[in-house]
């Protein structure tokens, strides 16, 4: 069965896919974004507590998406927890595909920066208090 | 005796539709392509299961193409010579073999275009313009693929008009309760799929055309699913439009049809201008050609349309009835082989209201893991949502996984797709 050599399902992967890192709502969140591949619809949304000092003290995420997309963003939260901004800023494309590790054809690379998308956004994008408060705004 | 051995023929299809599917399948050269193949290992068969995307195509048809570009190739309706001649002639027999082929009344109403979605942007702007007024309405379903929403969605911003959608039920058919409240005196045009791209279901025509009739509106039938894989009589139907495309039923991308009636076609304005649409040019303006060539600015798909020609060629030798049958049963086998793995989902009616269109969603892995996985076993299969995002809300998911059967698959190719999809369950979900 050629499914078992299969370098795109190997376990790492799997794991972060079925067991991801902080996925679910930031508590203390400063910080947000959503983005999605409208090819495919699958959604990842970042949500961050960053302190003034530029410290990320804690990174979540939600999502839907395919196994790629989700487990390439467990796996870019769990880099960047604790990171600071600067070293998200310097977190480069490459580095997401490389820190995925599977080798990907050019459509599915897009599932694979998806997350880093939504993440490169958030940094830039605080959450005023009051939409904070206001709850089920991460529901089209 | 020309008459009762027509008649026999046709008994023959009737009574023994099992199709001889693998002499079909030589026809195919792509479908005895081996995937995947490196030095330390042979490869899977190509199973082919995107025939609702596109199918593929027999010699028959890559022939009529490399033989029209070798011996009759020119442009059409503008020379004088002799090849021009050729090539005008091809073009205007395919015309008639579409005409013959969904039972047109005259060959003036049957428009090539460049696909489905082209001849639907066609009566959006040559019929929806000139007649639409602010605050009529158009009755669309919410089975319908982007195709026949946005261009009425363009025309609503245009003109004012609203758009309403048919609901559907849970099952996955018109909610046809719902129709007659969504029917009014303002209702100028529904326009509904023959057969849901995503649901496969076999939406009630007859009934939707009456209805229509009764409140004085248009139907526009979008048949790009239903004009390959089942019989289609315009005349029979009453539709008002229908429109499909030449590439899912065996012919070259980029030749679709427009049908329409004969008097809307006259009373519509032209869609784009340019050659070939006009009897006269002059400084102060243009007077339109009359039908087909109305609608025909421009080098038409010349040779796409002669392919199309070819395909229903190859369509009427094996025969619509017996290949809607062969489908059908493909469809039913494909729901009780595909209905025993656990946390599938079908989505759509039950196969009686169905035609080869299988999707289905897998808990717990994604439509694309679904698709990518499947590719590892040759089987190519569709995810996504299918350009149905609206079906895909109202269905409350974000993506399907989609087989669509025509009539060169077999059987074997769906136990297939089956047992591939254990195989897959055993990847996720080990712990």
């Amino acid at each position: 069965m050629p499914l078992e050599e299969d370098e795109l399902y190997q376990q790492r992967i799997l794991d972060h896919y079925e067991e991801p890192f902080h996925r679910g709502k930031c508590p203390a969140m400063t910080h947000s974004h959503e983005d999605e591949n409208p090819l495919c619809g699958d959604v990842v949304r970042v949500e961050l507590a960053i302190a003034p000092d530029g410290l990320i003290r804690e990174a979540y995420f939600e999502g839907d998406g395919c196994c790629i997309s989700q487990a390439s963003a467990s796996m870019l939260i769990e880099q960047i927890n604790g990171k600071r901004v600067a070293d998200v800023r310097d977190f480069s494309a490459q580095d997401m595909l490389d820190l995925f590790g599977a080798k990907l054809t050019p459509n599915r690379q897009k599932c694979c920066l998806l997350c880093w998308r939504a993440l490169q956004s958030a940094v830039y994008s605080p959450v005023s208090t009051a939409a904070r408060g206001a709850d089920g705004n991460g529901q089209e | 005796m020309a008459t009762a051995k027509s008649e026999n023929s046709a008994m023959k299809v009737a009574s023994d539709s099992t199709l001889d599917v693998e002499r079909i399948r030589a026809d195919f050269p792509i479908l005895s392509m081996v995937l995947h193949a490196r030095e330390d290992r042979p490869g899977v068969p190509l199973v082919y299961l995107d025939n609702a995307a596109t199918t593929q195509r027999p010699r028959q048809v890559i022939q009529s193409i490399v033989d029209t570009y070798e011996q009759h190739y020119a442009n059409v309706h503008r020379g004088i010579h002799w090849l021009s001649d050729q090539s005008t002639d091809l073009y205007e027999e395919a015309r008639g073999k579409v005409q013959a082929f969904i039972n047109a009344q005259a060959r003036e109403e049957v428009i090539f275009t460049h696909g489905t979605t082209e001849s639907i942007n066609l009566v959006a702007r040559g019929w929806g313009d000139k007649f639409v007024q602010p605050g009529d309405e158009i009755l669309l379903t919410e089975m319908e693929h982007h195709a026949n929403i946005v261009p009425w969605q363009q025309l609503a911003e245009r003109s004012g008009a609203v758009i309403r959608f048919l609901p559907i039920t849970d099952d996955g058919q018109l909610a046809l309760d719902a129709l007659d409240q969504l029917l009014t005196p303002r209702t100028r045009l529904v326009a509904v799929t023959a057969i849901s791209n995503v649901l496969g279901t076999i939406n009630p025509l007859e009934v939707i055309v009456a209805r229509a009739r009764a409140v004085e509106a248009l139907v526009l039938v979008d048949a790009a699913q239903s004009v390959p894989h089942q019989k289609t009589d315009v005349q029979a139907l009453g539709a008002d439009f229908l429109v499909f495309s030449g590439h899912k039923m065996l012919g070259p991308t980029g030749v679709g049809v427009l049908y329409g009636r004969r008097e809307l076609l006259d009373a519509m304005s032209p869609f784009m201008g340019g050659g070939s649409m006009i009897r006269r040019v002059t400084t102060a303006g243009f007077e339109p050609a009359e039908l087909p060539a109305k609608f025909e600015a421009g080098t038409p798909p010349i040779v796409p349309a002669i392919g199309l020609g070819a395909a229903i060629d190859y369509l009427n030798q094996i025969g619509i009835d017996a290949i809607h049958e062969h489908e059908m049963r493909l469809c039913r086998r494909a729901h009780e082989a595909l209905g025993s793995i656990a946390g599938l989902r079908f989505l759509g009616p039950a196969p009686e209201h169905k035609s080869g269109i299988v999707s289905f969603t897998l808990a717990g892995v994604h439509a694309h893991d679904i698709a990518q996985l499947l590719d590892r076993h040759g089987i190519a299969v569709r995810a996504g949502h299918h350009c149905a995002m609206p079906l895909h809300k109202r269905l409350g998911i974000n993506a399907s996984s989609r087989a669509s059967f025509y009539f060169y698959n077999t059987p074997a190719e769906v136990e297939q797709l089956a047992r591939a999809i254990d195989d897959i369950k055993r990847i996720f979900r080990r712990k």
